[in-house]
């Protein structure tokens, strides 16, 4: 029987389910079950509700902060300073509540800080040209000293009078017992699914990452794409610091020191592409979730706590391999 | 009766006369070839057709109302497309997603409005097979061919009621049966009563499917004459200068 032109055109190549075997996150995500079996049956303490609830939480803060860094990795770019944005953003919710102001004050100088930082790294990367490694990597250290600046260096631990208010915000479990931070992950990574998924703007984000050039001459507005997205960043970071903020109940100028490389382990192990073009909101979580598994089995299995810079350097260069691997399969 | 008419078109850049008095018409439903050395003024001809640049002197005319552009957009939204040489594609989208780059399909209420992925595949699917091209419109543009990648940047063009279509160097790098593809995809677009300026290197192709050349030297046009009436060895004469016009 011949194939008509019509048939070959409406014909699909892949099926959901070859689909989904053919995406790293679905093999991530079976790492992760794999591990949690392994420690349920090795150790006493994994599988407690106890410990389950301390994973799921500690998950959220690198998953926040890696949903927002999704955005600019799959265009491309890399954003070096979201640890130290966090760091500076839970400073200054710190310090205006300290100062005697209440929380919607606190949370709104808290992300006006953050929005500024990331439009001030999008303006310089998008319309002045320079590298977004540079950019950032300067932001880096800017925005780690203002937090110093801003504290005097000194660890703030009272809020004010809406003390209660924020570490309830941060600490609490509203609903089902679940903690508030894994909350506001589910939502978080549920808009940013659906901006990727379902938006033009999404749809033009992944364009650039493909080709920048083809996405200008065809009229997509790259560079008010770009200093959106290092917002977009920046934004998740400082609300990934107010809630850690009122988790923890004290910041130091230390918080959030190094994070940058835990969020985007966890960005491309969850299957974002450093070159752009790739990457889902399920992804980033799964990847953060896998971090945390291997952070917290560590102490499970009894493993001196100075290892835990081995294991999460291997999970790095682990990620990277995987996305090597799949270029290589790729230019086969 | 003519789409596209430019009088006495001049471009210069500095001391550098790039187009010089350039006067043409192009007509509905024909394939003009535009041939020349490089430097001979044809991208700076295009790019002022395309709206990258404005002309020094002279006028265009689109169905006879004076055309100044200031920018691509606005040739886009008279009925000029461009079909650049690099194609401009993503490889990372699908070939629906490609077409529909930068003028997506959406659906929904206000501020919420979420992309119309059935639609852009129907109709997609639907251009692609005007063109009689085995494209896919779910599939990956990294997995193409370079006839199908074609397609697809062809296929742009296709979205809007586009009365001119103007392809930069189409077959420059692409194998042979693939060329015999895209000239198939540019005879469908003049079937479709579209005006198609191919921009090439390559006599044969030319001579394949364009109804006329127009020949440019150093900025200057110097032959304009229907292909039956042509000879690749004339054409290669004026592009060198050996003929010195027609």
């Amino acid at each position: 029987m011949a194939v008509t032109l019509d048939q070959t055109i409406a014909q699909k190549q892949h099926t959901l389910l070859t689909r989904v075997f053919a995406s790293q996150t679905f093999w991530v995500v079976i790492a992760v079950i794999l591990a949690c079996l392994f420690l349920s049956v090795a150790t006493d303490s994994f599988a407690t509700s106890k410990n389950l609830y301390n994973i799921t939480r500690n998950v959220t803060f690198v998953a926040i902060v890696a949903l927002g860094m999704t955005f600019v990795i799959i265009t491309g770019g890399i954003d070096l300073s979201v640890g130290s944005v966090l760091c500076l953003c839970s400073m200054v919710l710190a310090v205006t509540m300290h100062a005697g102001y209440g929380i919607e004050v606190g949370i709104a100088a808290a992300i006006a800080t953050a929005l500024i930082i990331g439009a001030f790294n999008g303006i310089l990367i998008a319309y002045l040209g320079f590298p977004p490694f540079v950019v950032t990597l300067g932001m880096l250290s800017i925005a780690r000293s203002l937090a110093m600046v801003a504290s005097n260096n000194t660890v703030v631990f009272q809020f004010g009078p809406d003390h209660d208010k924020l570490l309830a915000l941060g600490g609490g479990a509203w609903v089902f017992g679940i903690a508030n931070p894994v909350l506001y992950t589910i939502l978080l990574a549920l808009i940013t699914g659906f901006v990727l998924r379902w938006t033009k703007f999404g749809r033009h984000i992944f364009a650039i990452g493909g080709n920048e050039h083809a996405a200008t001459l065809t009229g997509v507005p790259v560079r008010q794409i770009k200093v959106a997205v290092y917002m977009i960043s920046a934004l998740a970071a400082g609300l990934a610091g107010i809630i850690q903020t009122g988790w923890l109940g004290a910041v130091t100028t230390n918080l959030g020191n190094g994070m940058e490389l835990q969020v985007i382990a966890a960005t491309v192990i969850g299957g974002a592409n450093l070159a752009g073009g790739m990457g889902t909101a399920f992804g980033a979580v799964v990847g953060a979730a896998l971090i945390e598994v291997i952070r917290n089995s560590l102490g499970l299995l009894g493993i001196n706590a100075f290892w835990q810079g081995v294991f999460i350097g291997g999970a790095i260069l682990l990620a990277v391999l995987f996305d090597r691997l799949r270029n290589f399969r790729r230019n086969e | 009766m003519s789409v596209l008419e430019l009088a006495n078109i001049s471009k210069h850049f500095g001391a550098i006369q790039a187009v010089n008095d350039v006067s043409l018409s192009i007509e509905a439903g024909q394939v003009v070839g535009l041939m020349g050395d490089n430097g001979a003024g044809k991208s700076t001809l295009v790019k002022m057709i395309a709206g990258n640049f404005r002309p020094s002197h002279g006028t265009m005319q689109m169905d006879g109302k004076e055309l100044i552009l200031h920018k691509p957009v606005e040739a886009r939204q008279h009925g000029i497309e461009i079909v650049h040489q690099d194609l401009a594609l993503c490889n990372n989208l699908t070939a629906a997603a490609n077409v529909y780059l930068g003028r997506e399909l959406r659906r929904g209420v206000g501020p919420f409005r979420i992309l119309d992925y059935a639609s852009m595949y129907k109709r997609a699917g639907q251009i692609f097979a005007v063109l009689k091209s085995e494209t896919r419109p779910r599939d990956l543009v990294k997995q193409m061919s370079g006839g199908q990648r074609q397609a697809v940047a062809i296929a742009r063009t296709m979205l809007s009621q586009a009365k001119i279509v103007l392809m930069d160097e189409p077959t420059a790098a692409i194998s042979v049966r693939q060329v015999a593809e895209v000239l198939n995809l540019i005879r469908h677009l003049r079937d479709q009563g579209i005006a198609v300026v191919l921009i090439s290197h390559r006599m044969p192709d030319v001579f394949d499917v364009a109804d006329r050349v127009i020949v440019m030297r150093r900025g200057r046009k110097v032959a304009d004459k229907t292909i039956a009436s042509s000879s690749p060895e004339e054409v290669t004469g004026l592009i060198t200068g050996a003929i010195e016009q027609v």
